[in-house]
């Protein structure tokens, strides 16, 4: 049994991050960190929880040594304080979008704003399994990706590896409204967002360097809000190499993923879900991934979904930490999610 | 056919396991794709995609 601090305890990705760890069998969760709700019941705040916990929110001051800290601040809050969890927790898991890029001058562009601990960029390990599984073993340092960037990388990194696409690609990213966390203003009140099909980054989305700097090509992404609450599907658009069919693709997936615990190839020619749909991942840490191929014109087109706050966030973490600790991949992680939902 | 055999799927190339009963037009589904898939042939079995009608969405 290992105790763990969840710190940003009270916004969607920490509560879900309680959801699975409370539930966890190795798992003793000490601290729920809350700078908004110190004292307060978190099942108050995530009403999911009631009978599950009677934990309070806790102050950072308040947390004592512990063996894994999770961090689901806000941006920007756990590069300043990073050496302050590291001299508490053996290992940390940084949710936030700090230290997902290695290169400081990349991280100025997407973020606006200089790095504060640039010498720490190189020590994380990026938390995507299928991508990075042997140095997760022995990972203290973890950054989780993006939720748009996990289902853009997944889409495309059997044929990225093998070098059967060409090094460009366009994600086409649609995301729920929790994805924008638990304390987004105006733009996400229900009157503005409800119904909305609502392009807010066309250019520029910082989950598009995640997606470059893992897959090793030129990465454009437009993300798209849409009327959902938990959810991301990704379609990415790329060109094959000359002589690359529906055949070399379909055998690439099939390679790569083929022993993943929660990657599944769903390209199926029946039924109403033939294609990576988001609707009945919630809750899991599956993130499906499809494909499509116009031969004559060398296009092709992938697709994943995944729940932004599972696979897209809380559950990757779990999922590395299971890794890191040598503990079975899906443990507490098996919900297979939620059909009609 | 007396024992089990397998064949690959036309459109995805899965292999479909064939139990020692199948039947000549009887349909059976691919698991990787989901395909249905007709049995046009018996000794050796020969798979063959079974038409379908397609969903529209607004096309």
């Amino acid at each position: 049994m290992i105790r763990v601090a969840v710190v940003g305890a009270a916004g969607y990705i920490g509560g879900e991050l309680l959801r699975l760890l409370i539930g966890h069998p190795e798992v003793e969760v000490a601290h729920a960190v809350s700078s908004r709700f110190p004292g307060k019941r978190v099942d108050g705040v995530h009403p999911n929880l009631r009978s599950a916990t009677d934990l309070l929110f806790s102050t950072a001051d308040e947390v004592e040594e512990c063996d894994v800290v999770f961090l689901a601040t806000p941006h920007r809050a756990a590069m300043t304080q990073m050496e302050r969890w590291t001299g508490q927790a053996k290992q940390v898991f940084d949710l936030t979008g700090d230290f997902r890029l290695d290169d400081p001058e990349v991280f100025r562009r997407y973020y606006g704003t200089e790095h504060a601990a640039p010498h720490l960029l190189g020590d994380f390990v990026p938390g995507i399994p299928e991508l990075y599984r042997d140095r997760l073993r022995t990972a203290d340092l973890v950054s989780v990706p993006g939720c748009m960037a996990v289902a853009g990388v997944l889409a495309l990194h059997p044929l990225a590896v093998e070098s059967l696409i060409e090094p460009r690609a366009q994600f086409d990213a649609r995301t729920g409204s929790s994805g924008s966390g638990a304390t987004a203003g105006e733009a996400n009140l229900h009157a503005e967002r409800s119904g909305a099909m609502r392009v807010f980054a066309p250019t520029g989305h910082r989950h598009e360097a995640e997606i470059s700097r893992h897959l090793g090509i030129s990465a454009a992404m437009t993300a798209t809000g849409v009327e959902a609450v938990r959810g991301v599907q990704t379609v990415c658009h790329a060109t094959l190499r000359p002589g690359v069919g529906k055949s070399e693709v379909r055998r690439a997936f099939r390679e790569h993923y083929r022993d993943e615990p929660f990657v599944r190839v769903v390209a199926h020619q029946r039924g109403t879900f033939r294609y990576p749909e988001p609707k009945i991942l919630l809750g899991s840490n599956f993130c499906d991934v499809g494909f499509a191929v116009d031969e004559e014109a060398g296009r092709l087109v992938t697709i994943a979904a995944l729940d932004n706050l599972m696979k897209g966030g809380a559950g990757n973490a779990v999922q590395c930490l299971n890794i890191r600790m040598g503990w079975p991949e899906n443990l507490g992680l098996s919900f297979p999610g939620l059909h009609p939902a | 056919m007396t024992t089990a055999t397998t064949q690959a799927c036309p459109e995805c190339e899965d292999e479909v396991q064939l139990s020692p009963s199948v039947r000549l037009n009887e349909i059976v589904e691919c698991a990787g794709c989901r395909s249905e898939l007709e049995i046009v042939a018996l000794s050796p079995a020969v798979l063959a995609l079974a038409p379908e009608v397609e969903e529209d969405w607004g096309e």
